[in-house]
């Protein structure tokens, strides 16, 4: 929690201000038994009715003091908590822009989430409390055994002992339970990640017929963490018993003792009044220390969890370079590159090893190999979606670590493999790139990604909405309208990973088409499964574990690189090898 | 989320308060209060006649838990009486014989009650966990019935949030609001007949603090739902941008739109802040307007009391009892209101669950007497069969195929045309809406859904890992399957050479998002699955899309072997895949238009000899 304080600084004056008409508060509160005790003692034993009035009005007096100080510092509480709050909520935001798809995937996405909203809210109501309760609390107990010594020194030292045997007690309890609770935690997790599972995991639990399996488990987990949650809240059971007892038999002994007081004269009726008020007092706010404090174990894990995102940084730097020359995207050149993802360079973790690609404008560049050659990492490394590890990636000459990041993006145009469209229209996802675009070059874009006919075909057109995750909308469609995304911004290098590949063979074959004349003045990375997506490229790379393996054009490969016959004969089957030779020869 | 953890701080500190004879608790801070929307249920009554059902089954726990609210309330009205009495008997007059043994039977009250609060929550605390625990298991095991249009059209997050937040929230209520509910109306009419005894006019100048309560009460929870609502809209509004971005952050940052997102996020962000701290204020001051209602009634009792005793209306003792009594009493009405909210919100939470419950499950809707007959030929018939996902779109329109035993059937056509429906019919994860679907003349419709899918291997798009390790995700297949059968399907599929090249090879512990393995690898983890399953009818539904042609050539050959003997379904865009089918049909716009084998078809010169001249086409220019 203590990480987080630089976020409390602008709120600083809040941040005092509350906690000070809360002692103040505490103040007055406790003033009314001793004032009850005045009107006993001095009004009613000692007959005198003025006393009764006087010390009324004042009563009255001091209520209403407390209501504005209370009042005063929720008022407070609140400011600084909420303002806390929505900073740290920014913070975390902004911070959560900068991350490198490498910090993304260091956290997994739901986590982030529920850090940016959850744990926020957490931390924010422990601030809250933190203002109002917990110092209400202490400064209540406190302030009663300071009262109770002030009126009777003996029967406050009784109480005052009384409460440090109970701290004790309180402290043993809680520490013996944090184990007890981080069991349930974990066992509340199997049972929601069981949950989880079968609900996305419905139709292969329902193709296998395991729904009895699937029960059976979910027992078991559910049975487990039941039997776990029961102990845990019958060892929170004992808390209240213990401490209401022991309180309580702290009044009994006050009452024993404070009586016989009383008949040998050394103390007042009145006192002993006040005396089980005090003893009342001391009681409601230990309970409600110990309610506290549970919620501040877990607004600590909370505020740990926010300060994990926040102290992450960014695995790519910006470059120092403010001033952004334009860059006219000429030439792109990868010299020597090699890249792991824990940034060691030792061979087994290598995922890419010694690339070197170059590629001029108009040229288009595409790369074939397996499922997990390091065809995705190698395009995503130019526009530093993550750094190289070795070597070095060129625009124009210019290492790419040493243009700032706006600008490098700016120029590239990429289509991802998970076509992830955002909620809203379809025009508006379309325009994600350039908000000011005009309809025409909406539909421009969606026509060339060939996906102009099947919007058209919508009741609402380019206003439908989409859902969440587009989830109205195939597999197929959603790869194009991200594709239409990308050819709007009408980038000088345009990256396809992979992008084509829910499309049937002939809308492909329409939309390389229409790409082609589109891309002419462009540099063009293509990433493909298919032979017949990436035949016509100038360039093709064949990449098998991070190496490139083969390079050339399809004629050239087909004739030199096993891998890539390879790759050939399991798309159009042995007999048509040759065929496919001699065509692509009379070209 | 945890809410039905018994840590959760809330839950004990309400639980710790509603059993003190204390004075000044305030309840809860100020966010506690602000944690309970007013959530209105719609058949309340009905709702808890069913958790009622719950609840008997631990009759006894139940019993114990009511006897225990009533015995501690009772001890807890004893304290202050004997209190007072301990003054105006023993201290008063100065006389002391058996004031320590006054003292003693006090202790012995305050021991008993410390006893039944402890046995009450311990039995409580098995009540509400078995309660919840019960209908947990009653909600996954509808879960496994329901059919799977049902979760189609709900999220997971929905889903998850009925079976996690809903389930809690009925447990807290169970383990803290209804005993505190008993407890409350106990020490509301016990304090109040106690003070009735006491004095009747101290008793009635206490009442006067009560509309004022009431009034204050109701005013500011009128404005604090107002607030505390729009600030729940804005708080989803954030979430909802948060979830959003996070998803897409990788488009987000590919078009440098990081800038833009700060400022939107900014605008609600915003909104956010400023309706929060209005809500935050407002139910904030509920404590210290409880906390000014509770001193005025101490100044009332204080001044008032002394006013009585002065007149020697009533003595000094039946002050100082007053002002426990008063605190007892004043307490509990206003917990009452912020029970019932937390009340009304586990029944509507309830509600949500019982709707899950009630929905018709998938196996229940067959009305014929199943068919338990085994499939084993693996005849599939389609005669004219209609259906739609909406009864306003028709995806398929007559569609009539006939599959013979050990067929390999492929199915082509444009993405959207009809391919995957055709599998959910056979499969009936949904069902046809006229025509007719048979098995070795069977019709399917007649066939115990479990007994059809026992016999169908199903290899999706989408592969789907659990977590656990990867032997256990393929024995899914088959679980009395040993270890030599499980790795034997593995090398069929192809897959054991890679997961033998994992540092823990067979035992490698997969993630629920199976994010440690490629999507290729993970799919030739399921087709490892249903070889292992060993059906005698296969779909591979798009199953090699994702995994790169060379591959999918391993793949295939084992599938060859695979197929032998079995009737199987290959759905494909590769048409390489397919080429040696024994039939292919095109489907397009729902209806199957070309049938035949790649030869005929190419013949044909139609739809599928322009898919297929399209993949060389381009070598061709």
């Amino acid at each position: 929690m203590w990480g987080l304080a630089s976020y409390i600084k602008p709120y600083l004056k809040f941040v005092i201000l509350g906690p000070l008409f809360m002692i103040l508060e505490v103040f007055f509160d406790l003033m009314q038994p001793k004032l009850a005790a005045h009107i006993v003692d001095f009004g009613v034993v000692a007959r005198d009715f003025n006393v009764i009035e006087r010390t009324g009005i004042l009563m009255a007096v001091v209520t209403v003091l407390s209501l504005v100080t209370g009042v005063g510092c929720n008022l407070f509480a609140s400011r600084a908590s909420q303002n806390f709050g929505a900073d740290i909520r920014e913070a975390l935001f902004k911070k959560v822009q900068t991350f490198s798809f490498d910090n993304m995937d260091t956290f997994k996405s739901g986590s982030l989430i529920t850090r940016m909203t959850n744990d926020v809210v957490q931390v924010q109501n422990l601030l809250q409390m933190a203002l109002q309760g917990l110092v209400r609390a202490p400064s209540l107990l406190i302030g009663s055994v300071v009262m109770a010594l002030i009126i009777n020194l003996r029967l406050g030292l009784v109480l005052l002992g009384t409460l440090i045997v109970l701290i004790i007690v309180l402290v043993l309890l809680i520490r013996s339970s944090s184990p007890l609770f981080a069991a349930v935690q974990t066992k509340l997790d199997a049972v929601n990640t069981r949950i989880q599972e079968n609900l996305a995991g419905i139709r292969v639990i329902k193709a296998f017929v395991r729904s009895g399996y699937e029960k059976e488990q979910f027992q078991a987990v559910n049975r487990d963490y039941t039997e776990i949650s029961i102990r845990a809240a019958r060892f929170i059971a004992l808390n209240s018993p213990i401490v209401t007892f022991i309180m309580n038999g702290c009044l009994v002994a006050i009452l024993l003792y404070g009586g016989n007081q009383v008949s040998s004269g050394l103390g007042k009726v009145g006192d002993l009044v006040a005396f089980v008020n005090y003893v009342v007092q001391v009681l409601s706010s230990l309970v409600m220390v110990s309610g506290l404090l549970m919620n501040v174990t877990q607004a600590n894990v909370s505020a740990k969890r926010i300060r994990e995102v926040l102290d992450t940084h960014s695995a790519i730097e910006e470059s120092k370079q403010e001033k952004a020359a334009p860059i006219a995207a000429e030439h792109v050149k990868l010299e020597q590159v090699s890249f792991s993802y824990n940034g060691s360079t030792a061979v087994k973790d290598l995922v890419l090893k010694d690339i070197n690609i170059e590629a001029r404008r108009g040229e288009t560049v595409a790369i074939i190999g397996a499922t997990g050659s390091g065809k995705s990492t190698l395009v995503q490394l130019l526009p530093r979606l993550y750094d190289v590890t070795s070597g070095s990636v060129q625009i124009d000459g210019t290492d790419i670590r040493e243009l700032p990041l706006l600008t490098l993006r700016r120029q590239i145009g990429m289509i991802l493999q998970d076509a992830f469209l955002f909620t809203g229209t379809i025009r508006d996802n379309i325009a994600f790139g350039k908000p000011n675009a005009t309809q025409e070059e909406v539909e421009a874009a969606a026509m060339t990604a060939q996906a102009h006919d099947f919007i058209s075909k919508l009741p609402e057109g380019y206003d439908t909405k989409l859902g969440q995750r587009g989830v109205n909308l195939s597999g197929g469609q959603k790869q194009r309208l991200s594709i239409a995304r990308a050819l709007l911004v009408k980038p000088p290098i345009l990256i396809m990973d992979d992008s084509t590949s829910a499309l049937d063979l002939i809308t492909e074959r329409r939309l390389r088409d229409a790409l082609k004349q589109l891309t002419e003045d462009n540099i063009t990375f293509l990433i493909a499964q298919r032979i017949s997506s990436v035949m016509e490229a100038q360039q093709i790379l064949v990449i098998d574990e991070g190496e490139i393996v083969g390079r050339g054009t399809h004629t050239e490969l087909l004739a030199t690189c096993d891998v890539y016959q390879d790759i050939y004969r399991s798309q159009y089957g042995k007999q048509e090898v040759s065929c496919g030779k001699q065509q692509s020869f009379r070209s | 989320m945890a809410n039905s953890n018994p840590s959760d701080p809330n839950a004990s500190t309400n639980k710790a308060s509603s059993n003190f004879d204390q004075m000044g608790f305030r309840p809860g801070g100020g966010p506690q209060h602000a944690g309970v929307p007013k959530v209105r249920s719609k058949n309340a009554s009905g709702t808890m006649r069913r958790i009622w059902g719950y609840l008997k089954q631990q009759r006894q726990a139940l019993f114990w838990v009511i006897l225990c609210t009533v015995l501690t309330s009772v001890f807890a009205l004893l304290g202050p009486y004997l209190i007072g009495r301990m003054i105006d008997d023993y201290v008063m007059p100065k006389q002391f014989d058996g004031f320590v043994r006054m003292g003693m039977i006090l202790l012995g009250v305050y021991l008993l009650s410390a006893l039944f609060t402890w046995f009450q929550q311990y039995m409580a605390s098995s009540l509400s966990q078995n309660t919840v625990r019960d209908m947990r298991e009653d909600l996954f095991n509808q879960y496994q019935r329901l059919p799977v249009q049902f979760f189609d059209q709900k999220t997971h997050g929905e889903l998850m949030s009925r079976t996690t937040n809903d389930i809690s929230n009925v447990s807290n209520t169970l383990n803290q609001t209804v005993v505190q509910l008993i407890s409350s109306v106990l020490m509301l009419v016990g304090s109040l007949v106690m003070m009735l005894t006491l004095s009747l006019w101290m008793t009635l100048i206490t009442m006067l603090t009560i509309p004022l309560v009431a009034f204050i009460t109701k005013r500011i929870s009128k404005y604090m739902r107002h607030y505390f609502s729009e600030q729940q809209k804005q708080l989803g509004e954030v979430n909802g941008f948060v979830q959003e971005n996070i998803s897409g952050l990788k488009v987000v940052k590919v078009f440098g739109r990081e800038e833009k997102a700060v400022e939107q996020f900014r605008e609600i962000n915003e909104r956010l802040r400023a309706i929060g701290v209005k809500a935050q204020s407002l139910s904030g001051s509920m404590g210290p307007m409880m906390n000014t209602m509770r001193n005025i009634s101490f100044l009332v009792i204080a001044v008032f009391g002394a006013v009585f005793a002065y007149h020697d209306m009533i003595t000094v003792g039946v002050i100082v009892s007053f002002l426990n009594y008063s605190n007892q009493f004043s307490q509990p009405i206003n917990q009452l209101a912020n029970q019932y909210n937390m009340f009304q919100s586990a029944i509507a939470g309830a509600e949500r669950v019982f709707e899950v419950l009630d929905l018709e499950p998938e196996i229940s809707d067959d009305t014929a007497p199943k068919s338990q007959q085994a499939l084993i030929h693996g005849e599939v018939v389609f005669e004219d069969v209609c259906f739609g996902y909406k009864p306003e779109v028709d995806v398929l329109k007559g569609v009539s195929l006939h599959a013979h035993p050990g067929q390999m059937i492929a199915l082509v056509g444009p993405t959207g045309a009809g391919k995957t429906t055709v599998i959910n019919l056979l499969t009936r994860f949904y069902d046809i809406r006229s025509g007719r679907i048979t098995i070795d003349g069977e019709d399917i419709q007649q066939l115990d859904k479990q007994a059809l899918r026992q016999q169908i291997g199903l290899v999706l798009q989408d592969a789907y890992v659990f977590s656990g390790t990867i032997r256990d995700n393929i024995r899914y297949g088959r679980l009395d399957a040993t270890d030599r059968e499980v790795e034997e399907a593995a090398r069929l599929a192809n897959a054991d050479v890679f997961i033998r090249k994992l540092p823990r090879g067979y035992d490698t512990e997969l993630s629920a998002e199976g994010s440690n393995l490629s999507q290729g690898q993970r799919q030739l983890l399921t087709i490892a699955r249903a070889v292992l399953a060993n059906p005698c009818i296969l779909i591979l539904d798009e199953a090699t899309s994702s995994v790169d042609t060379r591959t999918e050539l391993h793949i295939q050959e084992a599938m060859k072997t695979l197929m032998k003997g079995r009737t199987s379904f290959v759905i494909a865009h590769r048409l390489s895949t397919i080429q040696e089918a024994d039939a292919i049909l095109v489907i397009q716009d729902g209806q199957i238009t070309e049938q035949g084998t790649h030869d005929q078809l190419i013949a044909r010169n139609g739809f599928y000899n322009h898919m297929y001249q399209n993949q060389f086409a381009a070598s061709a220019q």
